[in-house]
């Protein structure tokens, strides 16, 4: 039987639409679903019914109106004028959409993913009669002040330069012509993917360097690699988002992909206002100049839901594929299960756990294994990555729901947020007993290399520092303070210190709110010198109620408000402080 | 709509009618979410909403529950057009029922518009940030979990604790300090009693605000489905009001357990896969498309301030209803049985309590320079305290350091003088700093390590320290 172009709709319950009249539609084919054209995708076929999960409100709808098959599965344009966009969750610009609907996202509305009138300057880096491959960069293009865009010759087309221009162009307009073996291949600055595929690259590496977040907590203890994954689950209130914030703002990526996925309105707002103004620490421009941000809030159509992460990180491969390193944020992957589970619910497919389809763990495999530090295709050898970064929402808090679980099995860095930290106004309310990194080994060699060997070492005593002050805290618990050694009293007071003048840093500080490497290391120096000379003074006789008592804990406390630069000056100032005082406990006595 | 879709269609062909949902065969293009009248064989009308469109086929959800409905001579009505309510200005100082029709007595409304009652979606680029200081005169909320216009914070309580006079003290008390701008509340009651709308309209009464405020009202005791839309109907007369005619309004919502549990119902009823607790896998996307409707556009003068009431079953604050809302809402105020025992009012546990958007709404130039600070300090001298409290049971006071037992004391007094307040009592966001102050100049200078040095320079007083010792 013949392939049916147009079919009519059958039924409609919510966003699942079915459609009849379909024969030879594809799954995850993008069709265009009633009189107002919205979008669509259909995700189940039955001989000539397609079941369609449509991104827009589907109010109104009835059965009988046109369905329009579009042939083509659900893509991006991928080319310039990504950076500083922001879009909802199919990549249409939300300023576009505002600029034809007003304050409020309407039905229908189509707006092309990258401006097709702007007209960009475009270098060429080839000349005619070049032999190119598929991933090979034929020119650039300024993106904005720090991003430049590099065009790259589409995956599957090889051929000779038989025509390169130079010069102002939209992303529509031809920019070279290659010549693949008698076949005449026209180039313009815009390439289409599928958000489904992952992009092709050469070769999978290690993850060997660390990706520096300018956050204590996880640059010292828990460290991402740059290409890894990483997950933080937490219960409302626990700072999820505002983690994400600060990894968004401080991450040393060139580019950063930001996806709200089915989150508050309001925080996406604030991204949108607080980017364009934010100084970058690594380039010294504004933010919003690597910044590419994704909002589908939570009151958006659930089926673009669904689509926003993978929107997202398609556009971060491509970025990976110039040779940046990228990171992409997703807040919240537990929105983006449930919009799985609800879109699974309709279809009446047999649930799984708690109501999450039976493929939930599959699903989310094959989102982060999109994470990566890769060699490009291309004659020349480009490195780029993609980092993943996950929050998760578990129901009450409670980590051994789906979601969690199934996120758990495949990212290598694990950061657990704590609501018992978060009402004590810890932030960030890492718990750093739960939490761990799989990288911590991987990224040694960087560290010894670039910091200092003493780093990973110091490191470890801090970490042995605080579990054996859990450890003294039971026993605490069960029969006070008084039943301990001196010794173990002034550990508890040296592990008060690490937390609170260590773990604990301000977001909305303006200097803790990042800390460089240097910095890291020699507060980390400070504390466990300060820890050195407590186990002296102990062994020497001194009680742990002077220690408690001495002036220069406050100084320690207020270091981390230090700027970054003039730290490494003040440092020996404080060291000095800390033998001083030290010194005259010891003279005391 | 289009012209030609006006048309209303009636037919007589209900073929199944179970719980709340009744099938209607034999249509002819039924809209997703197009509104039905139905006349029941005695004569009574119904309203109803269809929620899944087949060809011939329609599921429709009648609002006013379905006793009385039959396969035989029920009369359902397709009316072309989907839910919308009549507003104009006069829609202030009204009562209406859950479904938007007027029970004060008083004329139906000359629309001015008809809106339709699902709201679209905010663009996130055309939404103005949050920042704007509300004083509610409440302590334990302008002091630690500040709420800003446009926000929505909601208060997690449970029965029998006092959180309808805490909601009503602060729709009577609240004020943008040096704004003289119009003010109006919304209220919206989905399945309380008739004692607890009756409380509420007598405060409002009382304050000299009637006019001030629109009601939108399901009891008890009218029919459960119709709470599906009463939030709805409110939220778009709060829209009107604040984006048409500049208002700043609060909109209350209560009690949104009841409301989920409408939602419930109706998934059971539909046979759908249950998510947890029963409770359908999209409540999520449901509440949202309902808290989400707070908020301030840019260049409009109004805002909407969502305060909804949730009840959490036993207290559970992990239950599906408080769980989801706290994943959507800037924060939450938390109302605390343990307090609400030792005669505390009101009774908010600072501790589980937040607000998201304080940090924009305080400081420098909105309320005071150290208030973040002081914020901070209290809540973390006060959660220490709490910690000893449940260490003093088991080890006695004898065991507790010195740091230990003034957190101890400074918990007791922080209870009895920060958080306790009268239900009348309106104090002053200066009155509430300077209490913070007085409590904290009871702990030792070098432990205030959340503030910034130059304030506890200017504001801690010295010689107030505790003797923890006699403590």
């Amino acid at each position: 039987m013949a392939d049916q172009k147009i079919g009519k709709i059958k039924s409609i319950a919510g966003p699942l639409v079915i459609a009849k009249d379909m024969r030879g539609c594809e799954m995850y084919e993008v069709v265009r679903v009633g009189q107002e054209g919205l979008m669509g995708e259909t995700i189940k076929l039955i001989e000539d019914l397609a079941y369609i999960q449509v991104y827009e409100d589907t109010t109104g709808l009835k059965p009988g109106e046109e369905v329009v098959r579009t042939g083509l599965p659900l893509s991006v344009e991928l080319g310039p004028g990504i950076i500083t966009n922001f879009y909802d969750g199919i990549q249409r610009p939300l300023l576009g959409i505002k600029d034809l609907a007003g304050d409020y996202i309407t039905r229908g509305i189509n707006v092309p993913g990258l401006d097709a009138e702007k007209k960009w300057d475009f270098m060429p880096t080839v000349k005619k009669g070049d032999e190119l491959v598929e991933g090979d960069i034929i020119g650039e293009v300024q993106e904005s002040k720090v991003i430049t865009h590099r065009i790259m010759v589409p995956s599957g087309i090889r051929g000779k330069v038989v025509e390169i221009k130079s010069g102002s162009f939209t992303v529509d307009e031809i920019i070279a012509i290659l010549n693949a073996e008698g076949e005449r291949i026209e180039l313009t600055m815009k390439q289409k993917w599928p958000v489904r595929i992952g992009r092709p690259f050469k070769e999978k590496l290690d993850p060997e360097v660390p990706l520096l977040t300018g956050q204590r907590i996880y640059d010292t203890f828990f460290p991402i690699a740059k290409g890894g994954t990483a997950a933080i689950p937490g219960g409302f209130g626990t700072g999820k988002t505002v983690s994400q914030h600060q990894l968004a703002k401080w991450a040393d990526s060139q580019i950063v992909v930001y996806v709200g996925c089915g989150e508050r309105g309001n925080e996406m707002t604030e991204v949108l206002l607080s980017f364009p103004e934010l100084d970058d620490p690594n380039t010294g421009e504004k933010l919003m100049e690597r910044s590419s941000l994704i909002a589908n809030t939570s009151n958006m159509p659930v089926a673009a839901r669904e689509a926003s992460v993978y929107t997202g990180v398609t556009i971060a491969e491509y970025y990976r594929d110039m040779g940046y390193d990228v990171a992409l944020m997703a807040d919240s992957t537990s929105r983006w299960a449930e919009a799985l589970r609800e879109i699974s619910g309709r279809l009446e497919e047999m649930p799984g756990e708690e109501g999450f389809p039976a493929y939930l763990g599959t699903r989310l495999a094959d989102f982060y294994e999109r994470a990566g530090r890769v060699v490009t295709l291309g004659r020349e050898k480009r490195y780029g990555s993609v980092s993943v970064i996950g929050a998760v929402s578990p129901p009450g808090g409670d980590f051994s729901e789906p979601v969690a679980q199934n996120t758990l099995r495949v990212v290598s860095a694990f950061w657990a947020l704590d609501t018992n930290l978060a009402d004590r106004r810890h932030f960030p309310a890492i718990n750093w007993l739960t939490s761990y990194s799989l990288y911590l080994d991987f990224v040694k060699p960087w560290y010894d290399k670039n910091i200092d060997t003493e780093f990973q070492i110091l490191r470890g005593e801090m970490m042995a520092l605080l579990e054996k002050e859990a450890e003294l805290q039971e026993i605490v618990q069960l029969v006070g303070q008084d039943a301990l050694p001196e010794s173990d009293r002034a550990l508890l007071e040296v592990a008060r210190m690490v937390r609170e003048d260590y773990l604990q840093q301000h977001a909305y500080h303006e200097i803790d709110s990042y800390c460089s490497k240097e910095k890291q290391y020699l507060m980390l120096k400070v504390i466990m010198g300060f820890y050195q000379e407590v186990k002296k003074a102990i062994d020497g006789g001194i009680m742990a109620s002077r220690i408690t008592a001495m002036k220069v804990k406050d100084e320690i406390a207020r270091m981390k408000y230090i700027q970054n630069p003039e730290f490494p000056r003040r440092y020996e100032g404080l060291i000095r402080s800390i033998e001083d005082e030290f010194e005259s406990l010891r003279s005391d006595r | 709509m289009k012209e030609k879709d006006i048309k209303a269609r009636e037919y007589r062909s209900v073929t199944q009618v179970a719980g709340p949902l009744m099938i209607v065969e034999g249509v002819e293009e039924v809209a997703y979410g197009e509104l039905v009248y139905i006349r029941t064989p005695e004569g009574d009308k119904r309203m109803g909403q269809v929620l899944e469109s087949q060809e011939n086929l329609a599921v429709v959800q009648v609002f006013e529950g379905t006793r009385g409905l039959d396969t035989e001579q029920t009369r359902a009505r397709f009316l072309g057009d989907i839910m919308r309510i009549s507003l104009s200005k006069e829609v202030l100082g009204r009562s209406f029922d859950g479904l938007g029709r007027p029970i004060d007595g008083g004329p139906e409304i000359i629309p001015e518009v008809r809106l339709p009652i699902i709201g679209a979606a905010i663009n996130p680029t055309a939404r103005d940030y949050p920042n704007e200081f509300i004083q509610t005169g409440i302590s334990t909320i302008d002091g630690m979990n500040t709420l800003v216009r446009g926000q929505k914070l909601p208060i997690f309580s449970g029965s029998g604790l006092p959180h309808n006079d805490l909601a009503a003290q602060i729709a009577r008390q609240a004020t943008v300090l040096g704004s003289e701008e119009p003010f109006s509340v919304v209220f919206a009651a989905m399945g309380i009693t008739h004692e607890e709308a009756n409380f509420f309209m007598n405060s409002f009464e009382s304050s000299g605000a009637l006019e001030r405020i629109v009601a939108f009202i399901n009891l008890a005791d009218d029919p459960a489905i119709e709470r599906i839309i009463t939030p709805r109907m409110a939220l778009t007369a709060a829209e009107f009001l604040a984006f048409t005619y500049d208002n700043h309004v609060l909109v209350i919502l209560t009690d949104m357990t009841n409301y989920c549990e409408a939602l419930r119902e109706i998934s059971s009823a539909r046979e759908e896969v249950p998510g947890r607790r029963g409770y359908p896998g999209y409540m999520y996307t449901d509440l949202a498309t309902n808290y989400e409707r707070a908020g301030r556009i840019m260049g409009k003068k109004g805002s909407i301030t969502q305060m909804p009431i949730v009840s959490m079953p036993d207290d559970d604050i992990t239950h599906p209803v408080p769980d989801l809302t706290g994943y959507i809402t800037e924060g939450q105020f938390v109302l605390s049985r343990e307090l609400h025992r030792k005669g505390i009012y009101p009774p908010v546990d600072v501790l589980p309590s937040l607000s998201r958007l304080m940090n924009e709404g305080i400081g420098e130039g909105r309320t005071r320079a150290d208030h973040l600070g002081v914020s901070d300090q209290c809540y973390s001298a006060y959660a220490e305290g709490r910690d000893v409290r449940s260490l003093v049971a088991v080890v006695g006071e004898e065991a507790l350091s010195e740091r230990d037992r003034r957190n101890l004391k400074f918990a007791d007094i922080f209870e009895e003088r920060f958080v306790t307040q009268g239900v009348d009592e309106n104090r002053t966001i200066e009155q509430t700093l300077n209490l913070g102050w007085e409590l904290l100049s009871m702990l030792p200078e070098g432990e205030l390590k959340r503030i910034d040095e130059k304030y506890v320079t200017q504001y801690y007083r010295r010689g107030a320290q505790l003797e923890a010792e006699e403590g």
